[in-house]
């Protein structure tokens, strides 16, 4: 029996893989992201995953507005309050003003951005492989959580079961690529096979999305906390890299700026099977009930 | 800001600061009214941060199908039992009443939960793999085990009566079922608490908040409902003679039902919200109004055929309304962001978590 939950140093190991791959993630460090979205279109082009609609949100810059079967990087836009700006450091960036000249408090932006490129989380302990009825759901050799998607027949129970809101159902005309079963991101499955940097990770051009062996990006993960705070953004924060949390931990992990429902994640993702065998025995207890009030109802009285 | 900027906020397509802070428990105080105590009175007005205010987690991509499918299942279950234990105490209309109910009631169900599939031609995939791990899988056994048997004890009961006039041919097949309706009925009754309480475990080991909160108390609830449909029908269809197991069963699955489903609301804190409002609360109300009536009415129906079959009938609705309550209190529960949130950035403030 794998492990339910809690951390889990090695879940390709723990599934059954007898030469497993070093665990493969990605740290998507927000702080760097510049809100580009090449990371969405080179998935898209990559994974021929069709278009979700073409619509303006009225959310900022984000007009693909969350993680679905056919948006397997979704870029948030979070316009905020600015606050006190007394960590920013100049990069010495072209500007209206005159160089040595003081910036009018007026012209000076009234909110700050923050930008951040969500992905399926890869977790330790994934809600939507553990329900999966079929087996379509599995875990590959590099950790990850991958659907094949000829063996997928749409039942749907991933969608609620995810803690993150990650996978869907594909919407669309029957008979088009992939409409009617799950869909998510493969960590370019493809790609790791052949070595190969999956495709947002390749196309990013700050080096937001570090991709690699997992024990390497928690290592570069923490100096970069270090380095933030040590340059006074107190509000760096990772989300998603300690294997102490509700899924084990992620394969896919965050540095964030701010509290994580800010960007949509939710703060204390808990796998729904870390209570599966509690839940069997009460459904157990309830079926033993049933079957003896029968018994009951035909011993006991008249008539 | 900018001049762009102004306008474009004027116009509305610019949000304003996106951290909207909301009462999360201001709605709870307009229901409830007089009887119901206010549990909730000791938690303090929570206020929760969104993504523009979009959900969280998904909610299920499932229809109608799925609590029909949740409902047909448990009258499935409960019938079968009224049916073995009929077969045993020699009470021939209430047997055939179940056996065929458990028939009908198990084949409509499994419609349902092929046509919710996204892809209908991949069902027999379910049976690729044994999972625990999976509530659907393991339903899909126990459907396979239970399915069988009831259709066995069901068709029997449909060609026995007829078999004089079938042709020649197909009446030694007849014979045959009509000899193995009895052990497969037996086997049908056994396997049927399953089928009546694994569904509430489909539904709670979710990440849909109000079902999640319910895992405690839900298979309770599925199996006090099931009883309480099955029971109800079987007043509805059998002789008030032979329906006093029925009654018993239906009145008990009542109590259970209703007992329990007063506590699981009151330990579920804010995700409870979706149960008392919108559509699921609607369902909810008519469903505890159509049981507590029916569970009265089976005391009363003891003699009266009718008084008997409009409490069934009554308790029959109750228990569907019930399924589709709590489906669509899930579906809400899973599209507010607010009931993902709230709870969980409670469990962090506690410190009872790390967090992620």
């Amino acid at each position: 029996m794998p492990s339910l939950s809690g951390p889990l140093p090695d879940p390709a190991a723990d599934a059954g893989w007898e030469q497993a791959q070093p665990r493969k993630g990605f740290f998507t460090d927000t702080s760097v992201c510049i809100g580009c979205k090449a990371c969405e279109v080179a998935c898209k082009e990559w994974n021929g995953v069709p278009d979700d609609g073409f619509n303006l949100l009225g959310s900022s810059y984000d007009n693909t507005g969350a993680l679905s079967a056919s948006t397997w990087r979704h870029v948030a836009f979070i316009e905020q309050p600015r606050t006190p700006a007394a960590n920013t450091v100049s990069l010495g960036m072209p500007s209206t003003v005159k160089p040595g000249e003081a910036m009018s408090p007026d012209s000076a932006t009234d909110f700050r951005w923050l930008m951040s490129s969500d992905v399926c989380k890869h977790c330790t302990h994934a809600g939507c492989l553990d329900v999966c009825p079929t087996g379509s759901l599995f875990r590959t050799e590099f950790g990850t959580v991958v659907v094949q998607d000829d063996i997928c027949n749409g039942c749907g129970y991933c969608v609620p079961a995810c803690p993150f809101g990650v996978i869907d159902r594909r919407i669309g005309e029957q008979g088009q690529k992939n409409v009617g079963i799950a869909q998510k991101c493969t960590l370019c499955y493809d790609r790791l096979g052949a070595g190969k940097t999956p495709a947002c990770a390749q196309a990013c051009p700050t080096e937001s999305i570090p991709f690699g062996d997992l024990d390497e990006l928690r290592e570069r993960a923490a100096a970069r906390v270090e380095a933030l705070h040590a340059q006074g953004v107190e509000s760096a924060r990772l989300y998603g890299e300690s294997p102490d949390d509700g899924v084990g931990g992620s394969g896919a992990f965050f540095l964030l700026l701010d509290q994580p429902e800010v960007y949509g994640l939710p703060p204390d993702p808990v796998v729904p099977t870390r209570d599966l065998p509690q839940m069997w025995r009460h459904a157990a207890l309830a079926a033993a009930g049933l079957l003896a009030g029968a018994v009951a109802a035909f011993l006991g009285g008249r008539g | 800001m900018t001049e762009h900027q102004a306008q474009l906020r004027a116009e509305g397509r610019l949000d304003e600061p996106v951290q909207s802070q909301r009462g999360a428990l201001d709605r709870r105080r307009k229901r409830g009214g007089r009887r119901r105590r206010d549990e909730h009175q000791m938690v303090p007005d929570a206020t929760f941060t969104s993504y523009y205010g979009r959900p969280v987690v998904k909610a299920s991509p499932w229809e109608a199908d799925i609590p029909a499918y949740l409902f047909l299942g448990g009258l499935a279950a409960g019938s079968s039992l009224l049916g073995a234990g009929a077969s045993l105490t020699d009470r021939p209309a209430l047997r055939r009443a179940g056996r065929i109910s458990a028939l009908s009631a198990i084949s409509l169900s499994f419609a349902a939960l092929v046509h919710d599939l996204g892809r209908p031609s991949r069902f027999v995939n379910m049976l690729r793999v044994v999972k625990p791990t999976s509530p659907m899988s393991v339903g899909t056994w126990i459907l396979t085990g239970y399915g069988p048997l009831a259709g066995i004890a069901g068709a029997a009961e449909l060609l026995t009566p007829v078999a004089g006039r079938l042709p020649a041919g197909l009446r030694p097949p007849v014979r045959l079922l009509g000899r193995l309706a009895g052990p497969a009925g037996l086997g049908a009754a056994v396997v049927a608490p399953a089928v009546a309480s694994y569904t509430a475990v489909l539904l709670t080991h979710t990440s849909t908040p109000t079902w999640s909160a319910a895992r405690k108390h839900l298979p309770f609830v599925f199996v006090g409902s099931a009883a309480a449909a099955s029971g109800g029908l079987g007043m509805l269809l059998a002789p008030v003679s032979e329906a006093g197991p029925a009654r018993r069963l239906a009145l008990g699955g009542a109590l259970l039902e209703l007992g329990v489903e007063h506590a699981m609301e009151a330990s579920m804190g804010i995700t409870a919200e979706p149960l008392h409002t919108g559509t699921g609360g609607a369902l909810l109300r008519a469903s505890k109004a159509l049981t507590a009536f029916g569970a009265v009415g089976s005391l009363l129906g003891r003699r009266n055929r009718v008084a008997a079959a409009v409490s069934g009938a009554a308790l029959v609705a109750g228990s569907a309304c019930t399924r589709f309550g709590i489906f669509e209190a899930g579906q809400a529960s899973a599209r507010d962001p607010k009931y993902t949130v709230v709870p969980q950035r409670e469990r962090v403030e506690r410190g009872e978590t790390s967090g992620a």
